[in-house]
């Protein structure tokens, strides 16, 4: 009880809100981080997943390869990322844990995409062609908004990993809300360790509760 | 790229022939540096330890193969572990020969024992401690293993830096880079104490790794304009860093020596306490950070970078 209390003192503190190493900068690092991850990610799998699932072509080889992304551990993508991006001059922090968290947030985005599409009814996709529609027609007007919500779901997946793992990039000297993990075990300050994953944990909730809210609309649209 | 991953590699290759190759070098005859005499002295057998890092590896054959050149029989015991498990079997006698760090030894037999920034005052310090153990401590080198602050060249010519103190009225502009730990009170031999000593107040601090490759890449990627990194970091030396000196001795003085139990000592006739004080003689910082970059970045055998670096000190033959 009493560690949870000094929890509490070490986020009422206003000196921990304040400054380059202030919760609302850690905060605005760690989403602007993950934000761009994902988008980047969708860049790549939403186009990707949406033709795969329309078309049904060579689907199983690539969601195989995109499951990669899964497979390997996000800290040893970290490690490869972070000597890339050494390599190539982007040097330490934000780029290499950049590098990291769009492969992690990549197959979730692809593989929802294209079960999506799939899965939309045959027989509603046929009678469109009957009616004349074009191929892209079909895929904007027909099997993208009955979709919709399972898109989402992918998109909401990807974020909520995103966010979670995004505080490895402390590692390899990231800003971010991982930030007050290194460095509450370096300096075996628990409490700032501590608020660190609370802080984590709410904000992956609350992306969550977001995209719920947005699955919900897209279903009564 | 490469260098971090045949850093790792480096590594495990030497542990892989540190323990393979150990206890059956055969002693030299050639090269008699300090006993020219007519008759043959009788030779106790000796056992040089280390512990599990390649420093330790390079240092332990360093005192092995000058021991061998003379006449003595070498047991290898390298990479036994940490100081936890190496400081016991010294005390055991199941190692006879040691190098060690004059002030973390110190603090490790005595938590209250206070060494200081002093090479002598620390080694006597060491010695009083040692004593009751029936050790002794040998002459100490100038190399040390401590933290160290480093820049980069171009950053030291553009400031003119050679010692910490050139830091004091710059240092606003420039960015530590360290683990993260170093801004913490309990800290005196990081920020807290560069503050006090100094008067070194950076413009910021970034939170990296405790001298590891983070904190490397960020000086040579000019992500922070001075690093922490220990003194006989092999990156000092293969990216022509300038470790600047700390002239008013923040940091507790670890340099190397020779530890060797008493009753070793007691079986000789005074050339092993002669033949080890000798290397520490010669072992510099700068001698030191060589050694180890032949071994980590080089990749080349501790047992051939001993044993060159011996012969052209004019140790051995």
């Amino acid at each position: 009880m009493s560690f949870l209390a000094s929890v509490a003192a070490w986020l009422a503190d206003s000196a921990h809100w304040q400054g380059a190493d202030g919760i609302p900068i850690r905060v605005l690092e760690h989403v602007e981080l993950s934000a761009l991850a994902v988008v980047v990610a969708a860049a790549v799998a939403l186009p990707l997943g949406l033709y795969l699932g329309h078309t049904g072509r060579a689907s199983f080889a690539a969601i195989n390869v995109a499951n990669v992304g899964r497979a390997i551990p996000s800290l040893a993508m970290l490690v490869f990322a972070l000597l890339l991006s050494i390599q190539i001059g982007l040097g330490l922090g934000f780029w290499p844990t950049l590098f990291a968290m769009v492969p992690l947030a990549i197959p979730p985005i692809l593989t929802n995409s294209f079960v999506a599409i799939r899965t939309t009814d045959r027989d509603i996709v046929e009678a469109a062609r009957g009616m004349g529609m074009r191929e892209l027609q079909v895929l904007r007007a027909v099997e993208l908004p009955a979709g919709l919500p399972i898109v989402l779901a992918g998109l909401r997946t990807a974020s909520v990993n995103v966010v979670a793992t995004a505080t490895l990039g402390a590692l390899v000297a990231g800003g971010g809300l991982g930030r007050y993990i290194v460095d509450g075990l370096a300096l075996q300050e628990y409490e700032r360790l501590f608020a660190g994953a609370l802080l984590v944990a709410l904000l992956a909730v609350g992306i969550e509760v977001g995209f719920g809210v947005l699955e919900r609309a897209s279903r009564h649209t | 790229m490469r260098r971090f991953l045949t850093v790792g590699f480096a590594l495990i290759g030497l542990v892989v022939t540190a323990c393979g190759g150990g206890a059956t070098a055969s002693p030299s005859p050639a090269a008699a540096t300090v006993a020219p005499t007519a008759t043959p002295v009788a030779r106790p057998d000796v056992i040089v330890g280390s512990t599990n890092f390649y420093e330790q590896v390079t240092l332990g054959e360093l005192y092995a193969q000058i021991l061998e050149a003379n006449g003595y029989k070498v047991t290898r015991k390298f990479n036994l572990g940490n100081r936890e498990i190496v400081q016991p079997a010294l005390q055991s006698g199941q190692v006879q020969v040691l190098a060690e760090y004059l002030a973390t030894l110190v603090s490790f037999l005595d938590k209250t024992a206070k060494p200081t920034g002093d090479k002598t005052e620390t080694a006597k310090i060491l010695a009083d401690l040692l004593k009751a153990k029936s050790l002794t401590v040998l002459d100490a080198a100038d190399a040390t293993d401590q933290n160290g602050f480093v820049v980069t060249k171009e950053t030291a010519a553009k400031f003119n830096l050679k010692k910490l103190s050139d830091l004091t009225p710059i240092a606003g502009q420039l960015v530590l880079g360290g683990p993260p730990e170093c801004p913490s009170p309990t800290r005196p031999y990081c920020i807290p104490g560069l503050k006090d000593k100094y008067g070194i107040v950076f413009k910021d601090f970034k939170p990296l790794d405790a001298g590891g490759p983070l904190t490397v890449a960020a000086l040579d990627g000019k992500q922070v304009d001075v690093g922490l990194l220990f003194t006989s970091d092999p990156s000092i030396t293969a990216k022509g860093f300038v470790l600047l000196e700390d002239d008013k001795k923040l940091q507790l003085a670890d340099n190397i020596a020779p530890v060797v139990r008493d009753d070793l000592l007691a079986k000789d006739n005074g050339d092993i306490k002669k033949l080890l004080n000798s290397i520490s003689a010669k072992l510099s910082q700068a001698e030191l950070g060589d050694l180890n970059k032949q071994v980590s970045i080089d990749k080349k055998d501790g047992k051939d970078v001993a044993s060159a670096w011996l012969k052209k000190q004019g140790l051995i033959k």
